[in-house]
């Protein structure tokens, strides 16, 4: 469904993309890790063009697009069908739960109010934010604010969903909550790209991994592949650390 | 202490110092300020936005007005231009001085404040599929005006004092309005007290506006966090 061929990208002269391959099929939860600074993050902006690449072909739904150089009205039309979820959760700040679920419908989609309404509530429903439709960012916590961006992400209906280590800035106890409802998602059949450090949830909740350091792919394969048998030294010795292993 | 020809000069002269304070200063300020709004709005979000010649433009405009007095504005317009023949009446000349010239002031206010939004609150409306004015009118702007209210209502509370410098080209506004009692009656003392005193009743009436305004515009805990 979503497939990325020799993705590069340079910050000045740093590379932090050396030409990247990525195959998202429908209904895949795809995990990327990797060290900071692997370029996981830019990667996934890349993708939804945050960033522009400088090199890299992006097919999606069998269309074939040129990164390092896409008009403005192709950016939209793919933004449309994918959402993004960020780490920083970047709800509007003048916006309640629920204005924050329903604005891209309304202004981007022109939808009428009354129907965004209604697939705003369900969406927040569905995250466990039932409570707290007219409450703002900040009155909420960390972990309710990126249950209502995943909202916002699930109301456009999208075909993807990118996730940008969605849990990196909750507090140790409110993450839980958020993953509870990606695996849901998840569980589901939701097709979602996902850049984490959780490795459970990569273990357990994803079914492909990807492994990536310093602007290139270490070492790809299922999750039970990957966790159970790696390949690689580097994916070895990153796996010891993390999960703590011996 | 205070003998009983003075207590009527100020009794007397109250309700005219007052009267041009309600009809003069007061509109002078209000249609000056919203004018200045509007430009610095434009000249914020040009920048903001990046607009190639336009920009270069609007740092002159601000370079220039925050770099001369304002009396010398007013004076430049109104006894000025006529000699090119451009000539208006005082109200509209001081008008249009006071709002060009706040306008540059506020136009770096609420430059500071856009910026003062942060990156991801543009990248996540861009997700959702917004353009960019979209995301500019209805996310980055409010925001922005929220962080800038306070700084532009000091900036009122100046111009309400600021318009005095108008009696020097005969608007008659309150100051002109004391100016002139003072010389019928020869009372500069307690006159120019009295004014003075009107003006700070002015500024606290719209501090005290100011507070509600924050209160009103404090409703989703943007500054608290």
């Amino acid at each position: 469904m979503l497939e990325v061929k020799g993705i590069r990208k340079n910050f000045g002269n740093l590379e932090v993309l050396k030409g990247v391959d990525l195959n998202v099929e429908k209904g895949d939860v795809v995990a990327i890790l990797g060290p900071s600074g692997s370029g996981k993050t830019t990667l996934l902006r890349c993708i939804n063009f945050l960033e522009t690449a400088d090199q890299g072909t992006l097919i999606f739904d069998g269309e074939s697009y040129d990164m390092s150089w896409m008009s403005r009205r192709d950016i939209g039309a793919l933004r449309k069908k994918t959402a993004f979820v960020f780490q920083s959760f970047n709800l509007f700040l003048n916006k309640t739960a629920l204005e924050n679920v329903t604005e891209g419908l309304i202004v981007a989609r022109k939808m009428q109010k009354e129907q965004a309404r209604k697939i705003g509530k369900r969406a927040l429903d569905k995250v466990g934010m039932s409570d707290r439709y007219d409450h703002y960012p900040h009155q909420l916590s960390g972990g309710q604010q990126q249950r209502v961006a995943i909202a916002r992400a699930l109301a456009a209906d999208p075909e993807i969903i990118f996730f940008d280590e969605p849990t990196s800035a909750l507090d140790p106890e409110l993450i839980g909550e958020v993953l509870e409802v990606m695996r849901e998602l998840a569980q589901e059949g939701m097709t979602m790209l996902v850049v984490t450090h959780e490795m459970n949830f990569a273990r357990n909740v994803s079914n492909k991994v990807i492994f990536m350091e310093q602007g290139v792919v270490v070492e790809e394969g299922t999750s039970k592949e990957f966790f159970g048998n790696p390949k690689e030294e580097r994916t070895k010795a990153f796996l010891k650390i993390v999960t703590g292993e011996s | 202490m205070i003998s009983e020809r003075l207590y009527g000069i100020l009794i007397d002269s109250f309700w005219k110092i007052l009267l041009p304070g309600l009809k003069v200063t007061i509109p002078l300020t209000v249609i000056a300020f919203s004018l200045a709004m509007v430009i610095a709005v434009i000249m914020a979000l040009i920048q903001f936005a990046d607009v190639k010649v336009l920009k270069h433009l609007a740092r002159f405009y601000i370079w220039v007005i925050r770099g001369t007095p304002l009396l010398v504005q007013l004076f430049i317009v109104f006894y000025g231009l006529p000699k090119v023949g451009v000539v208006l009446a005082p109200f509209p000349s001081a008008v249009i001085v006071f709002s060009i010239n706040e306008g540059a002031y506020g136009a770096e206010i609420i430059r500071a404040a856009l910026e003062s939004v942060p990156k991801g609150q543009m990248e996540a409306g861009y997700c959702v599929g917004m353009s960019y004015l979209q995301i500019i009118r209805r996310i980055i702007l409010p925001q922005a005006l929220r962080t800038a209210f306070p700084s532009l209502s000091n900036s009122l509370i100046a111009m309400v004092k600021d318009t005095s410098l108008a009696a020097n080209i005969t608007v008659a506004e309150m100051f002109m309005a004391t100016q002139r009692i003072v010389a019928r009656t020869y009372e500069p003392l307690a006159l120019y007290c009295e004014v003075g005193l009107i003006y700070l009743l002015f500024s606290t009436i719209l501090t005290k506006l100011q507070r509600v305004g924050e209160k009103k515009l404090d409703f989703y805990g943007y500054n608290r966090r």
